[in-house]
């Protein structure tokens, strides 16, 4: 295979060498920052590792029960995004046939649409003086604004759906679109009915893309600091916007990349647990 | 296995029907998914600093603003930057690492493609954090520079896996008909792979302009006191009076963005199947 190409063959340094510097070590370094007793500069001639932080998180349970409420809040985002992509990711692949091409653009526009400016949007929408507010008195429903419906838990998750759902519906369409049509047939001739076709060939067909979908949605989500700060208030506060304080206001380095190594340890094992699942890459690629 | 019934069939492809009224259940997803954003370009044109019903009336005012006011035009100039560096950077690696997957053999090529999309199943704060600690461990100041250096790595996938989804339906054998003929493998890849591959060459490369211009978690660690337009926007957002210039900016720039990722998509539909 090298023969003639072996002009080449040094081709896989640069992105090695670049992914190393600017993927590995950084994510060594913090591992390492981590394991430091006190703030200060590093000096690796006198490292002086403990596990200080890690007990101090250990010890906060209110930290924990963060990361526990980050990790179901997003598994709440990307179950919903993945069933409410589902169906529209099914009606391109299967009743759309020749204006499939035109109703993906439909759904490319707000994929397409700045994140920052449709979690806006949604502030704009929660908000006391917003659009549903605005019509719920219109209507007459009710005589006062909500207040409850902006900085909550629930307008976290509700924009973030909102957010990922056209880029939900990609990966389940291609999936979809690989579903061999003449099994299809086959169970029809078999005497399937529309319903049992639908459970026992399409969906299981579909799954690796469908669980792809669900990671793609669920490890951002699990990170997010940017949505919580802007439509969370301190109701909707998820472990991202912990970690980002220990680094700009509390400065606190060692406890911040302890937090964040947490946080990478469950995202990682999330994803080994997704390829025991299903072959990740051939669904992604 | 319920009763055996050979139902009547419609129609070849339709043996996927369901019963249920799809199409209405796709437009009114298509209803949802446009309204916020078509509220917030409503907004952009309310004669009213404050964004609430009942609108006042029209005006061109935030739009003519916006070309009044340098921070906010220099952020978009910084987004346009740095997003154009850190794509051409991930377009390159991202080739380099589809033709040394598929055209050599070599210790650790299973190790390079998975390190390629590796930073996909990392949430941004934990690598913003791990970046930051990085260009501060080596004393490199924060600039726009190490907020492209850092999208380079996040673009990286997408570009792998458009460049790798193309190169890997490409016959060797083309590359060795041209080197039988005496041209050398460089020469081989200036005129009959790229060509091939152009234009998802291109498809990767506005695909990674577009994931770096909107990206805010991670340039938010990254950038100094120069930022990109999402982080400046993210900085201004608490301000409402602000809002309504910061909103027709924004939906100026989404206008380029959508232009950008429609022809990204024209160009890979082109290419292969999505």
């Amino acid at each position: 295979m090298l023969g003639r190409r072996g002009s080449l063959r040094f081709l896989a340094v640069p992105p090695f060498a670049w992914l190393i510097l600017l993927f590995v070590v950084p994510l060594l370094l913090a591992i390492l920052v981590s394991f430091r007793g006190e703030r200060g500069p590093l000096d690796f001639g006198n490292l002086q590792l403990s596990a200080a932080q890690y007990q101090k998180i250990l010890g906060t349970p209110s930290w924990l029960r963060l990361l526990g409420t980050s990790a179901g809040m997003a598994l709440v985002v990307a179950t919903s995004a993945t069933l409410l992509a589902f169906p529209i990711a099914y009606f391109l692949a299967f009743r759309a046939r020749q204006r499939a091409a035109l109703f993906l653009v439909f759904l490319l526009v707000p994929a397409a649409t700045s994140f920052l400016l449709r979690v806006m949007a949604w502030k704009l929408l929660l908000g006391s003086s917003g659009a549903i507010n605005a019509f719920l008195l219109w209507i007459g429903l009710i005589h006062e604004p909500i207040g409850l419906l902006l900085y909550s838990q629930a307008a976290v998750m509700i924009t973030l759906t909102y957010v990922w759902i056209p880029f939900a519906a990609l990966p389940i369409y291609a999936a979809l679109q690989r579903v061999d049509r003449s099994h299809l047939e086959a169970a029809a001739d078999l005497g399937s009915g529309p319903w049992s076709r639908f459970w026992r060939v399409t969906v299981p067909l579909s799954l690796p893309g469908v669980l792809a979908t669900f990671f793609m949605v669920f490890i951002p989500t699990v990170g997010e600091y940017v949505t919580p700060f802007l439509v969370g208030g301190t109701q909707g506060f998820m472990y991202g916007n912990l970690i980002q304080d220990f680094f700009s206001r509390a400065g606190n380095w060692p406890l911040g990349s302890a937090l964040a190594v947490i946080m990478l340890l469950v995202t990682l094992g999330l994803v080994a647990l997704a390829l025991r699942l299903v072959d990740l890459r051939r669904a992604v690629a | 296995m319920t009763a055996a019934r050979p139902g009547p069939r419609r129609s070849a492809i339709g043996v996927g029907h369901t019963p249920l009224p799809l199409g209405p259940a796709f437009a009114g997803m298509l209803v949802l998914l446009y309204l916020p954003i078509v509220l917030l370009i409503v907004f952009s044109f309310n004669a009213n600093t404050s964004l609430s019903f009942p609108l006042k009336g029209l005006t061109l005012e935030w739009y003519g603003r916006v070309f009044g006011d340098p921070a906010l035009l220099g952020a978009a100039r910084n987004s346009l930057v740095v997003a154009t560096l850190a794509a051409s950077v991930a377009t390159t690696l991202g080739f380099a690492v589809s033709l040394a997957v598929l055209r050599f053999r070599f210790r650790g090529r299973g190790i390079l493609l998975a390190l390629a999309i590796a930073p996909l199943v990392v949430p941004f704060v934990v690598l913003g954090v791990a970046l930051f600690l990085l260009f501060n461990f080596l004393d490199v100041p924060r600039s726009l520079l190490t907020v492209a250096a850092g999208h380079s790595v996040v673009a990286l996938p997408y570009a792998t896996l458009i460049l790798l989804s193309r190169v890997i339906g490409l016959d060797p054998a083309l590359e060795d008909a041209a080197m039988d003929l005496g041209a050398t493998y460089p020469m081989t890849l200036r005129k009959v792979l790229l060509p091939l591959v152009g234009p998802s060459l291109l498809s990767a490369w506005l695909t990674s302009f577009i994931v770096s211009f909107d990206e805010v978690a991670l340039a938010n660690f990254l950038a100094g006191g120069d930022p990109t337009f999402p982080v400046f926007l993210y900085g201004q957002l608490r301000f409402a009076g602000r809002l309504p210039v910061l909103i027709a900016m924004a939906v100026l720039l989404m206008t380029g963005t959508i232009i950008l990722s429609l022809l990204a998509y024209r160009l890979r539909a082109r290419d292969s199947a999505i």
